[in-house]
């Protein structure tokens, strides 16, 4: 131990001063991790150009050096070579330690593409840079669906909220550079605020079984990583422009980093886009522009034994929600549904006007790191969110642009992990984290509060381990405690307290009343326990599986509880629930690949048993004085999820190759034995590739999307009376629509400039037949057609 | 050592954070500003009489509770009415008129007067700066034989007033969003 950093401190005997060259170095060279001697380990001395190497015990030694600095160069096979410089002044010993985790080298070599996985036993697909790069003028929503078994929940074309088996907003957690993103991800409505060119890769985690982020992830985790830092003396960066014809929109986005062989580094990374009006096949979509600016910027010290990172991103969204999908009532919605065209169509224009949103999102983060010798690595981070959401409805009068939902989450994070992994076989790592989330919903806005003002405290704790078997057999187990506690301050109307029951229910909690509105103070606390387990088993060479189990709770969020309001895009009374539980979620999950040379294939399926699933459904109509609406009410049920995930490619030749990605999923509303609302279509993507690394690496794909007629649906129609017409009619809100198929054409060549400067032209044609369709699960299905054909031309300069 | 230190410095920064954002100070009460708690419509008979009004009133706005509707006495036949009407959020004391913001925005407003059984005619008195018609101000005209029916007033927040019909009061294709609708079941003596 007494060697520790004895790079700098091995001078402590000389015996001469003179220029002396009888001088001995010796030394041992060790394994960091567990401290094991390692043999046959090369010591290069650079100023003689001599070679040496470790005997069994990791000793060598030198003869004959003169008292001068040499440079040494020690390297191993599966090891990180190091470097050092060493002053030899007499016979001068050394220990010196190796690295050799192969999952941790890839975080330091130069131009690292392979991305690690996180779970060893998890259903998980990662999305690698280029893949990114292509969706750079998109959303996070858009990228993941190419993940087989991950859809989207979208209002529009702009708001993209990704679905991972069926599961959506609060069910599934996104991790931005180790941040769980804390952006009022309940709404329905409310995107990830996330710039995707943040990202240099994405891992997909089905299922909660990454417990080191959470215990409430029932659908699963997205975990957006930052790009791999070389240690180099390097200047890197990128810049990609695209344009678009549909919106007649731009993307730019520019990054810039710079490394230090030492392991010091900065980057910079900015991005804007900006979408006037989309359009449908046959014609305009009023009001769905977007106004999208974000920066981040990245620097610190990474070297293999310790590290820290500083990270600050910054993003604005303003994005328009089309103008016809503004209703009044129950009566404008019969409208709506049956005419055939949105009941608002305008000449094209970049303005974003109401309704619309308009989102900020502030994260800063810092984060340490340390190993230990013979012990593992610890983590600290601290993390500050600051998300600020206004929403702008159809307004009149003095309000005419007054937000109409006004709301500031800021949430604290601390946690700390320390991972043990001295063993090769036998990872193990804990930690804890305590969170603190405030949230403010500003009065001014001259609405009552659809979420109320409330402080949430969260602790958490867990434990996994990973097992290593033998080279074909690995097991992992998890264990996560979270303890979460709300306090909110909400008003209530009178009426709406009564007639919920509350009154009998909840009395204790009034702290206010004010004749027509009650202040209350409802407090809960809730206590999760996680729990994950998994076996991955190489059969042979080419067939592999894994089995997975994970049990995992999530509290009710703030709509579920607290929601109690007119909500105007879907014209309906939106009431939460005091008397919620916490939901549990048991899934069981398989996945078999198979993989020779030409062909892989990856079958996952999953069952996944909810009991008290929250949900959201018709519970009748009320008068108000804007007319009838129906009212839906949160309610809980015992359901399950059921599917299977495919995903195939197979290389025909050295330049054809095919890829299928096929989803099925079913839900089932055990209790109230119906379909649940909102499951994804089947769907099935077929791509026909071509590539050519002698056309300037031109590669081609034709891809089919064939979206099948959701059958299995609820049926939530309703009868209301129509004053104007005089007539009683049956609402359709459930008939889902039928299946449509589209054809996308994407292409690109690269153009070598210069040694380290490349430039990438791509050209994609979405909806190459301009086919007119309607998405289930695009909120905005019952106001207006999908969107139209796109040409996107895309430059992207790497350099 | 420095490992200790930014430790420290890490959890003293959420400490002091936490302490600055978290006031017991109870929030506000939000009365919402838009919402119409009252309409009356007030008929006066062109020859003289005791006027007769017509009233959809919701105190809870959106909450659970349905509007009270009272039509304070029955109409009479073959008579002509001057109508207006008076809109008001009660929510906030004191009330307040919500007729000065349509009359403001005059343009993107209109009120459209059916009449079930055809016990009514309306006519519109009021106009906006294009000539469309607006309707805080009308006029009814009762049929000529006793009755009952329905009177359905609604009010459309930008409606295409240039689409066919609209500006004769036809509400068919008028499109907009309901800001305001109520049915008042009258009698006709």
């Amino acid at each position: 131990m007494k060697y520790y950093i004895m790079i700098l401190c091995c001078c402590v005997f000389s015996w001469s001063h003179s220029q002396n060259c009888n001088s001995n170095f010796s030394g041992e060279v060790h394994d960091f991790h567990d401290g094991t001697p390692i043999s046959n380990a090369v010591i290069y001395i650079e100023n003689i150009n001599k070679y040496t190497t470790t005997d069994v015990d990791g000793k060598f030694s030198v003869e004959s050096l003169c008292n001068t600095v040499i440079t040494i160069e020690v390297s191993h096979l599966a090891c990180e070579t190091k470097r050092l410089e060493v002053k030899i002044e007499g016979d001068t010993y050394l220990e010196i330690n190796l690295e050799h985790h192969i999952e941790e080298l890839s975080e330091v070599k130069v131009n690292a593409v392979s991305s690690t996985k996180i779970t060893k036993t998890s259903q998980e697909t990662i999305l690698k840079s280029e893949t990114i790069d292509r969706f750079s003028s998109l959303n996070l929503g858009d990228a993941l669906k190419q993940v087989s078994g991950v859809s989207s929940i979208n209002t529009g074309s702009t708001i993209v909220k990704p679905v991972i088996n069926g599961l959506h907003s609060s069910r599934i957690i996104v991790m931005t550079n180790g941040v769980r993103l804390q952006d009022q991800e309940w709404g329905i409505e409310h995107a990830p605020n996330i710039d995707l060119n943040t990202a240099g890769s994405i891992n997909v985690i089905k299922g909660a079984n990454a417990l080191a982020y959470g215990g409430d992830a029932i659908g699963g985790v997205i975990v957006l990583k930052p790009s791999k830092i070389s240690l180099k003396d390097s200047l890197y960066g990128k810049t990609i422009l695209s344009g678009h014809t549909n919106g007649r929109g731009f993307n730019l986005n520019t990054s810039l980093t710079k490394t230090y062989k030492k392991g010091w580094y900065v980057g910079a990374q900015a991005s804007m886009k900006r979408f006037g009006d989309y359009e449908a096949p046959d014609y305009n979509l009023t009001n769905t522009g977007l106004n999208s600016k974000g920066f981040s910027i990245n620097g610190g010290f990474k070297t293999f034994e310790k590290g820290f990172n500083v990270y600050y991103s910054y993003l604005d969204n303003e994005i328009a929600i089309l103008r016809a999908s503004h209703i009044g009532n129950i009566e404008d919605l019969v409208n709506a549904i049956n005419s055939p065209e949105p009941l608002v169509i305008n000449d094209f224009s970049y303005d974003i006007d109401a309704p619309k949103q308009d989102v900020t999102h502030h994260v800063f983060k810092t984060e340490f790191y340390k190993r230990f010798k013979k012990f593992g690595r610890l983590d600290v981070q601290y993390d500050y969110q600051n998300n600020h959401r206004y929403e702008y409805d159809v307004r009149v009068g003095d309000d005419k642009d007054k937000p109409a939902i006004d709301l500031t989450l800021k949430t604290h994070t601390l946690k700390t992990s320390v991972k043990l992994d001295a063993k090769s076989n036998f990872t193990f790592r804990f930690g804890v984290n305590a969170g603190y989330q405030n949230n403010f919903a500003n009065p001014d806005t001259g609405v009552r509060r659809l979420i109320p003002d409330y402080d949430k405290y969260d602790f958490g704790a867990f434990v996994i381990s990973d097992l290593r078997i033998n080279n074909n057999i690995n097991i992992d187990f998890g264990l996560r405690y979270d303890y979460n506690q709300i306090d909110a301050k909400k008003f209530y109307l009178t009426s709406r307290w009564e007639e919920r029951g509350y009154d009998v229910d909840f009395s204790d909690i009034v702290i206010e009343d004010l004749d027509t509105q009650l202040l209350t103070n409802p407090k809960f606390e809730y206590h999760n326990i996680s729990a994950s387990t998994g076996v991955s088993f190489k059969i042979n060479d080419k067939n592999s599986i894994l089995l997975n189990y994970g049990l995992s709770n999530r509290a009710p969020n703030p709509s579920e509880l607290f929601s109690d309001g007119l909500h105007h895009s879907a014209a309906r009374i939106e009431l939460g629930d005091l008397r919620m539980k916490k939901e549990t979620s048991n899934r069981v999950s398989a996945t078999y690949s198979y993989q020779n040379t030409r062909l892989s294939l990856s079958a996952e399926a999953f069952y996944n048993h909810i009991n008290d699933y929250i949900f959201i459904e018709p519970t009748g109509t009320e008068q108000t004085n804007r007319g009838a609406f129906p009212v839906w009410s949160y309610n809980q049920t015992n359901a399950a999820l059921y599917g299977l995930d495919l995903t195939a490619n197979y290389t025909i030749n050295t330049h054809w190759f095919f890829k299928n990605k096929s989803s099925y999923i079913k839900g089932n509303d055990l209790s109230q034995n119906e379909d649940l609302i909102d499951i994804p279509s089947m769907k099935t993507v077929n791509i026909l590739g071509y590539s050519n690394k002698k056309w300037l690496h031109f590669n081609t794909e034709l891809q089919s999307e064939l979206v099948f007629h959701q059958n299995d649906y609820p049926n939530n129609n309703f009868e209301v009376y129509i004053p104007t017409t005089e007539e009683t009619v049956e609402v359709d809100i459930s008939t889902t629509p039928p299946t449509y198929h589209l054809l996308h054409l994407q292409s690109d060549i690269t153009l070598n400039l210069s040694e380290k400067t490349d430039l990438n032209i791509g050209l994609n044609i979405t909806n190459i037949f301009n086919t007119n369709y309607r998405e289930n699960l695009n909120r905005l299905r019952y106001f207006a057609d999908d969107l139209g054909r796109n040409f996107m031309l895309q430059l992207k300069l790497n350099y | 050592m420095k490992t200790l230190k930014n430790t420290l410095f890490l959890v003293l920064a959420t400490v002091v954070f936490s302490a600055c954002s978290s006031d017991d100070d109870n929030p506000l009460p939000v009365n919402e500003e838009e919402v119409i708690t009252t309409l009356t419509a007030t008929l006066t008979p062109v020859g003289g009489g005791a006027s007769i009004t017509l009233q959809s009133l919701d105190l809870d706005g959106d909450g659970p509770n349905v509007p009270v509707i009272t039509v304070s006495s029955p109409l009479a036949v073959n008579t002509t009415y001057n109508g207006s009407l008076e809109l008001l959020n009660e929510t906030e004391s004191p009330a307040e008129s919500i007729n000065e913001e349509i009359e403001e925005e005059d343009d993107e407003h209109q009120f459209f007067f059916q009449a079930s059984n055809a016990i009514a005619t309306f006519t519109y008195v009021d106009y906006d700066e294009n000539g469309n018609p607006v309707g805080l101000e009308f006029t009814a005209t009762t049929a000529a034989t006793a009755g009952s029916g329905n009177i359905t007033i609604t009010l459309r927040h930008e409606p295409s007033k240039d689409a066919t019909g609209v500006s004769d009061g036809d509400i068919t294709n008028a499109g907009g969003e309901t800001d305001f609708q109520a049915i008042f079941p009258v009698t006709l003596q």
